[in-house]
């Protein structure tokens, strides 16, 4: 049985899923991390994951009409534009009314899982599968045996979660809007002393980890190509602990990103292969969680967290 | 509903205004965010073509129109309060619990195992059996992210998360292989737990069963522990300063580990509750855990806070927030739309409760500075 699973093809195959499997933890991930280094934590993401990837499938199951190309930028917009008014909801509990941030998001993913199955119920009932995303294989590149597979060719969401990577990087160490992000992470009366609008600064960071957590969302529907209730299962809370895994650098919320989609590739090629079955599935589903607690045990060793992480700013305080 | 310890100290001090608008402020800001909540639900009633007013006198006379609805209301508040408890327990001590769902699902898994290992001791032993079991499954849980916070700086809102979804997973493997009833249908379900091992019901012909008076007992034996206590000074002492408390020679990262493992056991008696006072008297998984649970681990946070982290403000706190959940039920079936709705109600009353809380300080506070000003304009 085992032997089934070590052979070139099915290797490759699952390697190149767990790049693609990486993505929503990625995408999610990153904007976490560029929320926390402002310091806003933000453990709604697993709801404004559900929220994007259902907007993004109704929009793609019922196409307006406006081709290919048209149908699928409308859905990933419409999915980027849920996911930002979700981003001032949250920005005015957290923001305004300087709820606890550690409980907060609880409320917003008990929405966007009751919303998410509500509208799904309502509004599609039978799950129906969408047609997603092509994937683009990469001149030349793409053309290297197996590393071609593997790497350079996925769909333009895909390519754009790893793009963000340096992005995201360059943006936090090298704009004067990624140094005040961290500015108000660590000390936002420094920072506000000096001029900086702590709350305005927060508000964006807060936007772009919204927009990401909604973007996650609509990757992860286009692997699937279908909806479900609970369709993320704590995809979005396993994305927040991997921005303490990677330190809070995008390269390292990378790295962790791609464990956790190998992980996931791996047990459904198990299962696929029929390895495990039945009731031995839900415990390799454990597998993600408990990989979670063993990765934070190790990291939290030498973790230095934004100082103002989760501490709201009062100017009057 | 309020912080009761803020209440008893102010009315001995302060000029009425003062007094009136603090616990106004105390009782308007919590119920003024329910009204907000309730609003956005009109407002997707409306969206579903629902009407908003048929559904509301459903969830009203659903929850508070009767001595059944009552009752079902008090059975709904029962996990809210017992968890909620826990969470006072937890907070107060400095750590945020939000495995509340896993430890629940940890008691009842002890709990369910127990009776069935043990049908025939008689109820009078059997019954506090199961409770225990239920205690020591949610402790267990809630020990290991606290250990996991003391000895190895793991941060405990991730952990408990992770240890959720790991309890839930395991139900749902116990209950398609170890634990499932035998027979054709393979339903994720235990098979009828033993007679003696079901809460008995108390008088008066509804479904209200001892469960109820063990979460009172319960939440009274949390104010005692975190009020009235040596190890309850210590949790708080370590809750409110950790370093501070070091210093004085508090054991600092043992109290971390026991305020989690009994906000643990206050969850795990939930879930022995959730099973021995059911009327189908079984374990049952299927739907997922979320569906056994009713989302009782983050609900009694909500209830808690809404207690102002007191034991017994979470009693009437949990009772009114377990008639807006068994309400929204009544709703949900009144204007026929998806269960679904319920949990995004309950999503969005989370986050207007939730929000409103520092609202209730800061009016507080601003009353206070008034009050202030006043007497000392008075002293001149």
């Amino acid at each position: 049985m085992w032997s089934d699973f070590f052979t070139t093809s099915v290797i490759v195959a699952t390697l190149a899923s767990a790049v693609r499997f990486a993505t929503p933890f990625l995408l999610a991930a990153l904007g976490e991390a560029v929320g926390q280094r402002s310091g806003v934590l933000n453990l709604g993401v697993e709801g404004v994951m559900l929220c994007g990837a259902f907007t993004a499938y109704y929009v793609r199951l019922n196409p307006s009409g406006w081709g290919w190309a048209g149908g699928m930028a409308t859905a990933i917009l419409a999915a980027l534009a849920v996911g930002l008014c979700m981003g001032l909801l949250y920005a005015w509990m957290t923001l305004v009314m300087h709820a606890e941030q550690g409980i907060s998001g609880i409320g917003i993913f008990l929405f966007g899982l009751g919303a998410t199955d509500l509208l799904f119920q309502k509004q599609v009932g039978v799950p129906l599968p969408i047609s997603g995303l092509r994937p683009i294989r990469i001149p030349l590149l793409g053309d290297i045996p197996h590393v071609g597979d593997i790497l350079f060719n996925h769909n333009v969401l895909v390519y754009l979660a790893y793009v963000l990577v340096p992005v995201i990087t360059l943006m936090v160490n090298r704009t004067t809007f990624g140094l005040n992000i961290r500015a108000v992470g660590e000390t936002p009366e420094a920072a506000d002393t000096l001029g900086v609008n702590v709350n305005l600064i927060r508000l964006g960071a807060i936007l772009i980890g919204n927009a990401l957590a909604a973007l996650a969302g609509a990757a992860l529907v286009m692997n699937t190509n279908i909806f479900q209730q609970n369709l993320t299962a704590g995809q979005g809370f396993i994305a927040v602990a991997l921005v303490y895994f990677g330190a809070w650098r995008p390269g390292g919320v990378m790295a962790g990103a791609l464990l956790f989609g190998l992980v996931s590739s791996t047990v459904l090629q198990l299962k696929t292969l029929g390895i495990v079955s039945g009731a031995a599935s839900a415990l390799t589903a454990m597998a993600p969680a408990l990989l979670t607690i063993v990765v934070l045990v190790i990291v939290s060793r030498r973790i230095g967290q934004p100082s103002a992480l989760t501490r709201p700013f009062d100017r009057n305080a | 509903m309020t912080d009761v310890d803020h209440l008893s100290v102010d009315s001995a001090k302060g000029d009425p205004a003062h007094r009136i608008v603090r616990s106004l402020a105390g009782l308007t800001v919590p119920i003024g965010a329910v009204l907000a909540a309730l609003v956005v639900g009109a407002l997707m009633l409306w969206a579903l073509d629902a009407s908003p007013i048929e559904g509301y006198k459903a969830l009203f006379s659903g929850a508070f129109g009767g001595a059944d609805e009552l009752a079902d209301t008090a059975i709904k508040s029962m996990p809210l309060l017992l968890v909620g408890v826990g969470i006072c327990i937890a907070f107060r001590a400095g750590v945020i619990n939000i495995g509340g769902e896993g430890q629940i699902v940890a008691g009842a898994i002890l709990s369910t195992t127990v009776a069935l290992a043990l049908p025939d001791l008689p109820r009078a032993l059997l019954v506090p059996l199961v409770l225990i079991a239920g205690a020591v499954g949610g402790a267990i849980w809630g020990a290991i992210p606290g250990a996991l916070k003391a000895y190895a700086n793991v941060n405990e809102i991730l952990s408990t998360i992770m240890m959720n979804i790991v309890a839930a997973q395991f139900l749902s493997f116990l209950l398609q292989d170890l634990l499932i009833e035998e027979g054709a249908i393979r339903i994720q379900q235990t098979e009828r737990l033993s007679a003696n091992s079901h809460l008995p019901l108390l008088p008066g012909g509804t479904r209200l069963h001892i469960g109820v008076l063990i979460a009172i007992g319960v939440a009274v034996l949390g104010y005692l522990l975190l009020f009235r206590s040596a190890p309850g000074v210590r949790l708080r002492a370590v809750g409110h300063n950790p370093h501070a408390s070091r210093y004085a020679g508090m054991p600092v990262q043992r109290s971390i580990v026991q305020a989690l493992a009994l906000s643990g056991a206050c969850a795990g008696i939930a879930g022995a509750v959730l099973v021995f006072g059911s009327e189908s008297h079984r374990l049952i998984g299927e739907g997922g855990a979320a569906a056994f649970t009713q989302n009782a681990g983050f609900n009694g946070i909500v209830a808690a806070l809404f207690g102002g982290l007191h034991p017994l403000a979470t009693v009437p706190a949990s009772f009114l927030f377990g008639g807006l959940l068994k309400g929204g039920i009544d709703l949900q079936q009144a204007v026929q739309v998806p269960g679904a709705l319920v949990v995004a109600l309950n999503g969005i009353v989370v986050v207007f409760v939730v929000s409103s809380l520092k609202l209730q300080t800061r009016i507080r506070d601003w009353a206070a500075a008034l009050g202030q000003a006043r007497s000392d304009q008075h002293v001149e």
